[in-house]
């Protein structure tokens, strides 16, 4: 279940930054995998060149800061008035690019990253428990971030601007709010969660191009549970996927294997575990067609 | 047919498909023709897809399901020692008609963004399942020992027969999806497109005929499958990955959206360029992407569009 929480919580990092984009902008953003797979890449290297894991964070956030900025004024600010079909294909060009950019650069295998020497040691959480640090700082990490985003979003200025903007952007341009300016810091906000995610799953994932596209399915499907726009449905439904896949993973073929042949248990308890967590969104979009959190007053 | 311009390029197309083994064979490129036979075998799948997409506005992220499950129909069939074609298009139009069904029936009720992921998810689910059939060679997929047999009348093994064998399907399907496209029932769809909450206060029941569509169109894209697996011999469950998904909504877009011979045209440029790039570079999909961004940035309705407006027309963005 803890790894499942550790799961959900980086789930959530993807999540949040894919729903801020998604529920203010009204953006379909496949790239986003994308950012997250750079973000993991620069912290591989600068990990790997310097041996300092904070180093590595700070490049990484800053490396997809950059390119969040760069891809939000070259191609995104074009599609914020089409529809969700042209960001689908335009983001999904984008994939194609950044993938092939990646190998280009740090070559076709798999880069791996080792946990930091600081972190690296077991926890006992229970007596007899014990649980790797570096999972336990993830888990912090994320609960930090989401603190820090419902703050910033509930009780700033700038929270405020960016909820108006959801709501009416023409309204809050009017009132003289440089609403391009935000979108762009919106944007840019989401990319470096998902360099931040990108980077802290470096040491627990193998780095490799085509990583980023994994993690975005399941954080469509998170944001989707969530309800679109909700950061709050974002962190529950993240959890909720996460700790879901964690147990169905690990529970699911013991308990097929009481209610059918061992060798059929083993079949399909991985494949039921897979398919567990897209059954739950199909589920819940089948009883609630917005979401757990649908947004308010649309 | 010859008054329009579309018409004229439709000609264009299929007088070209219908020249593409001789040319190629005269040329000493057998290859040519397996390529146009996965040209085509696309573009049936992409033509379902534009039923949906294009006429019923309804974006269906997860089709590329329904092509992996026409294709199973075969090997799975063939693994068994069952090679007669009748008896896998006799499996694959049901499974994947019934697929489409079930998948239709939930996720119709959502529209919109959820739509688009809720078909996702299950394109998805169907791609677990193939992954986890260990008999079926799971990850690795499943080599198909031979052709569907038709009892001597055709003979899939041949790359020409094969080759005229797809054509017929696709001619088939453009007709079929023109006289569909023409009917009342496909001008009720593309009135739910445009205005769903106007038909349904009209009187109809939109759902109904949306879910007709759906199914339609799945059982097209399985049919696509069973080409699929004909031409390829071989069968993994990447071809339900949702990557593919996206390259056939690709395909459908490129083409342009809405036209019948679009997605045809669209698939011939995507698997071409597929071919072609690289053998310039080993980094294709890196020019690949870009491609595909700027058609979507500024050519609003593809390459149908291009071709049978001119570039007079071009700017004229529709709501």
């Amino acid at each position: 279940v803890l790894n499942g929480t550790q799961f959900g919580v980086m789930l959530f990092l993807m999540a949040a930054g894919l729903t801020l984009v998604f529920g203010i902008m009204n953006l379909i953003n496949l790239a986003h995998g994308a950012l997250y797979m750079v973000g993991a890449y620069v912290a591989a290297a600068t990990f790997g060149a310097t041996g300092s894991f904070l180093l590595a964070l700070a490049a990484a956030i800053a490396a997809a800061l950059l390119l969040g900025v760069a891809i939000e004024v070259i191609v995104f600010r074009r599609l914020y008035a089409r529809d969700h079909l042209d960001q689908v294909l335009a983001t999904f060009g984008l994939i194609l690019f950044f993938d092939e950019m990646v190998r280009v650069i740090w070559g076709a295998t798999a880069l791996y990253m080792s946990v930091p020497k600081f972190l690296g040691g077991r926890v006992e959480l229970l007596p007899g428990v014990p649980y790797p640090t570096y999972r336990l700082v993830i888990i912090a990490m994320g609960l930090l971030v989401a603190l820090l985003l419902y703050l910033v979003i509930g009780r700033t200025r700038v929270g405020m601007l960016i909820r108006a903007g959801a709501s009416n952007r023409v309204m809050v341009a009017a009132l003289g709010v440089n609403v391009v300016l935000l979108y762009t810091l919106v944007f840019a906000l989401g990319a470096a969660l998902a360099a931040l995610a990108g980077a802290m799953a470096g040491p627990i994932f193998a780095v490799e191009a085509g990583m980023g596209e994994n993690v975005l399915i399941l954080a469509f499907v998170v944001i989707v549970i969530g309800g679109i726009g909700s950061i709050r449905g974002a962190f529950v439904a993240a959890l909720l996927v996460g700790i879901v896949d964690a147990v169905g993973r690990a529970f699911l073929r013991p308990l097929l294997a009481l209610l059918m042949s061992h060798a059929a248990a083993d079949a399909a308890g991985p494949a039921l575990a897979s398919m567990l967590i897209y059954i739950l969104m199909a589920a819940v979009l089948f009883v609630r067609p917005q979401g757990l959190f649908p947004p308010r007053g649309r | 047919v010859l008054r329009s311009r579309r018409g004229v390029i439709t000609l264009i197309a299929l007088a070209a498909l219908v020249a593409v083994p001789a040319l190629s064979l005269a040329a000493g490129q057998p290859f040519y023709i397996d390529l146009f036979t996965r040209v085509m075998v696309f573009a049936i799948a992409a033509l379902s897809l534009d039923l949906i997409l294009g006429y019923g506005g309804m974006v269906s992220f997860g089709h590329a399901a329904y092509l992996g499950i026409g294709a199973y129909a075969v090997g799975i069939l063939s693994f068994h020692g069952i090679g007669n074609g009748f008896v896998h298009f006799g499996v694959a139009i049901p499974a994947s008609a019934l697929t489409a069904l079930v998948i239709g029936f939930i996720s119709l009720r959502t529209s919109g963004v959820y739509f688009i992921m809720i078909t996702l998810a299950f394109a998805q689910m169907l791609y677990f399942l193939a992954e986890s059939l260990n008999l079926y060679g799971g990850d690795d997929g499943l080599n198909i020992a031979r052709a569907s047999s038709f009892g001597g009348a055709i003979d899939l093994g041949d790359p020409v027969e094969r080759y005229y064998f797809v054509f017929a399907w696709l001619l088939a399907f453009l007709y079929l999806g023109h006289r569909l496209v023409q009917s009342r029932f496909g001008l009720l769809l593309q009135g739910v497109k445009s205005n769903e909450r106007r038909m349904a206060a009209i009187g109809f029941r939109t759902f109904r005929y949306k879910l007709a569509a759906f199914v339609i169109a799945g059982t097209f894209c399985g049919i696509a499958g069973v080409l699929y697996a004909n031409a390829v011999l071989f069968v993994s469950p990447s071809i339900m990955h949702w990557t593919r998904s996206g390259e056939i909504m690709m395909m459908v877009i490129l083409g342009g959206m809405a036209t019948l011979v679009g997605p045809v045209l669209g698939a011939a440029l995507y698997l071409i360029l597929e071919s072609v790039l690289p053998r310039a570079t080993e980094h294709w999909q890196a020019i690949l992407g870009p491609i595909l961004v700027l058609v979507v940035l500024f050519s609003r309705s593809g390459l149908m569009g291009l071709l049978a407006d001119g570039v007079r027309r071009r700017s004229v963005v529709r709501a």
